[in-house]
């Protein structure tokens, strides 16, 4: 059975970060998942419009909500801090209904109406509880034993748990390390993969920011990472393009892959690198693509 | 009950750690604040820890359970096992903070962070004649920071601490918005101007972690993004996380979407050479690698600037959301 969600990319995928837009739909069509984007959909604010008008921000993300409710679809994202967001801003809205009324009121001028209980779920959400594990196993042509991957979550798909669905679905904390297994290979276990990346302050405090991406990155590494894999592209932009400054900055000797996590599924499904724009990282992926294409050693 | 702990231990002598394994039988109702006072008493008397009410009330026994800070008086050993009996619970000092012994940390950063936000209300003008009086409201918003029991959960676990000591840190900037947000005080924008500078509110990256391990709701991020708002409020703009705010806000203002190009030079400042002339390097490897969205060459507000389609409708949503705002809670005159 097809799944079919209304897609929101989210700013990054459409901008900075374009191999994650690309690598999604061509694992969507791989995996027969029918992704219908939300072209007026705007952009979640990232909790930094939050910062100056909170309110405005519910307000858009209450208007892609509604976009999604008058397709009749779920929402998915591809995006950590996405998720974070639009789900903060669904419960603020469930739990206070008056203001969801006025809100309703602003988008009523486009014929929209926001209601609670939309299904939000980022594209990790949907491989383990709308796929599946067993089926995405099944559906693996190059297993990607003998890599190993550390997981790189991003805050806002972890926390705060008690907005996130954590009651509901306990594991969503380590969705990252069972996708991992299920494609073939080792997970990478290090304090990092649940902190920060530092993006959030890369024009505030450039060097607080690029130390906590290549701490992380060097801690992995030490593990004998051969890449990381978030499901956050802003993530990615602090470690992957930031990937040479915070080498200066932290003085670590870093070179480590940061896959998108379509990239990573992709690889395992046996789509050809190309295809998952893999070429468009600062950080070469050559080294973890040779060892992808050479048998599991014994 | 089976419990199983894996302790660190740090001789206060010799500065050297190490891990004690402990297992023992207890009730089912068991916290680990209990187990670990059963291990001092039964097992291992030479055990460092802090504890006094028991019940979440005194701040003393944070330490870090599994990986993240929490009171151990308020930690069930079923619920952290999730009723494994073979889960071995590794219980550490709180990070952040030197260790004096085992589980005890040297709070001195946290007390000295504490004061350096001036925590305490500071009136001017004539005291009233009877008490100060306060709005319902105004109190409520502030319930939430003065629930905080200064365990120091939220500062062991800071991510940004963690890179940066000169960082505030979660407590004593919930704290801060607790004075600054009171209608008593009178010192509004001076508390702000201060708390704007560096090691503030803008070196918080948002990570929420300070959130999550908050034994009492003080959610101190979300008194950190108040006090932003309340500096933008009160014109306390320049520096680059408010500049930041303002360029991504506008951004979306005028096409819907984030222009990611012109973020640096819209937060740093447009005539910051030196601090955009750290990011070229940066900026020619994207462009190499094809990340560099040359659709957004033309900065917000500028014509020809990138928009989404629909942008009228957008502009129609975000000029009404104004009317979403709250009204402001004041001080009454008693």
């Amino acid at each position: 059975m097809t799944l079919k969600y209304a897609w929101w990319p989210g700013c990054v995928a459409k901008g900075a970060a374009p191999e994650l837009y690309l690598s999604m739909k061509r694992v969507a069509q791989e995996m027969d998942i029918e992704l219908v984007e939300l072209e007026q959909a705007t952009c979640t604010g990232a909790g930094v419009i939050q910062e100056q008008n909170p309110e405005m921000a519910d307000a858009l993300n209450a208007r892609t909500f509604a976009l999604a409710q008058q397709m009749g679809l779920p929402l998915m994202n591809v995006c950590s801090t996405c998720q974070g967001i639009e789900s903060m801003v669904q419960d603020k809205l469930s739990k206070r209904p008056e203001y969801l009324e006025k809100v309703n009121a602003i988008l009523a001028d486009e014929g929209l109406k926001c209601t609670p209980g939309l299904e939000i779920k980022n594209f990790l959400w949907v491989l383990v509880e709308d796929i599946g594990l067993d089926k995405l196993k099944a559906m693996v042509k190059v297993p990607l034993s003998g890599l190993k991957i550390g997981p790189f979550y991003g805050c806002y798909i972890l926390r705060p748990s008690q907005i996130l669905g954590m009651d509901e679905h306990p594991d969503r904390d380590r969705y990252l390390e069972m996708v991992i297994e299920a494609l073939g290979a080792e997970v990478v276990d290090y304090e990092g993969k649940k902190k920060c990346c530092g993006f959030p302050i890369l024009t505030v405090n450039r060097e607080n920011s690029l130390t906590q991406a290549g701490n992380h990155i060097h801690e992995a590494q030490e593990l004998d990472a051969d890449a990381l894999v978030s499901p956050c592209p802003l993530c990615h932009l602090n470690l992957d393009a930031q990937q040479p400054a915070a080498k200066q900055v932290t003085k670590h000797e870093i070179d480590l892959p940061i896959l998108h996590l379509p990239q990573l599924i992709g690889l395992a499904l046996g789509v050809p690198a190309k295809e998952m724009r893999l070429d468009h990282h600062v950080v070469s992926t050559k080294k973890l693509l040779a060892k992808v294409a050479q048998p599991a050693a014994v | 009950m089976k419990v199983k702990l894996n302790v660190k231990r740090t001789n206060p002598e010799t500065g050297v750690n190490s891990y004690a394994k402990y297992e023992i039988d207890a009730e089912r109702s068991v916290t680990l604040l209990d187990a670990l006072i059963q291990v001092r008493e039964y097992e291992d008397g030479t055990l460092a820890l802090r504890c006094s009410c028991r019940s979440a009330i005194c701040g003393s026994c944070s330490m870090r359970v599994d990986g993240r800070a929490r009171l151990a008086c308020r930690a069930k050993v079923i619920a952290l096992t999730r009723d494994d009996p073979e889960h071995e619970i590794t219980v550490e000092p709180m990070g952040n903070m030197p260790v004096i012994k085992d589980l005890v940390n040297d709070m001195e950063s946290f007390w000295s962070k504490m004061r350096q936000v001036d925590p305490y209300l500071k009136p001017e003008g004539p005291e009233p004649e009877a008490e100060y009086r306060v709005s319902n409201e105004a109190m409520i918003d502030l319930t939430h920071t003065m629930n905080c029991i200064m365990c120091g959960a939220c500062v062991s676990d800071c991510t940004v601490l963690e890179v940066d000591k000169n960082f505030i840190a979660p407590a004593a900037l919930a704290k801060a918005y607790r004075v600054a947000a009171d209608p008593r005080d009178d010192h509004e924008h001076d508390r702000l101007q201060k708390y704007s500078e560096y090691g503030g509110v803008w070196d918080c990256t948002r990570c929420n972690m300070c959130v999550e391990v908050c034994p009492k709701g003080v959610a101190p991020m979300d008194r950190i993004l108040q006090l932003r708002e309340m500096a933008i409020e009160h014109g306390i703009k320049g520096n680059a996380g408010a500049r930041h705010t303002g360029i991504f806000t506008k951004s979306i203002e005028d096409g819907g979407r984030l222009n990611e190009v012109w973020m640096l030079p819209g937060s740093v400042g447009m005539f910051n050479v030196p601090r955009i002339m750290k990011e070229v390097p940066g900026a020619l490897k994207m462009m190499r690698a094809g990340k560099l969205p040359i659709g957004q060459a033309i900065p917000p507000g500028f014509p020809g600037s990138h928009k989404m389609q629909g942008m009228d409708r957008v502009r129609n949503v975000i000029r009404k959301s104004a009317s979403l705002k709250p009204k402001k809670a004041e001080v009454t005159e008693s």
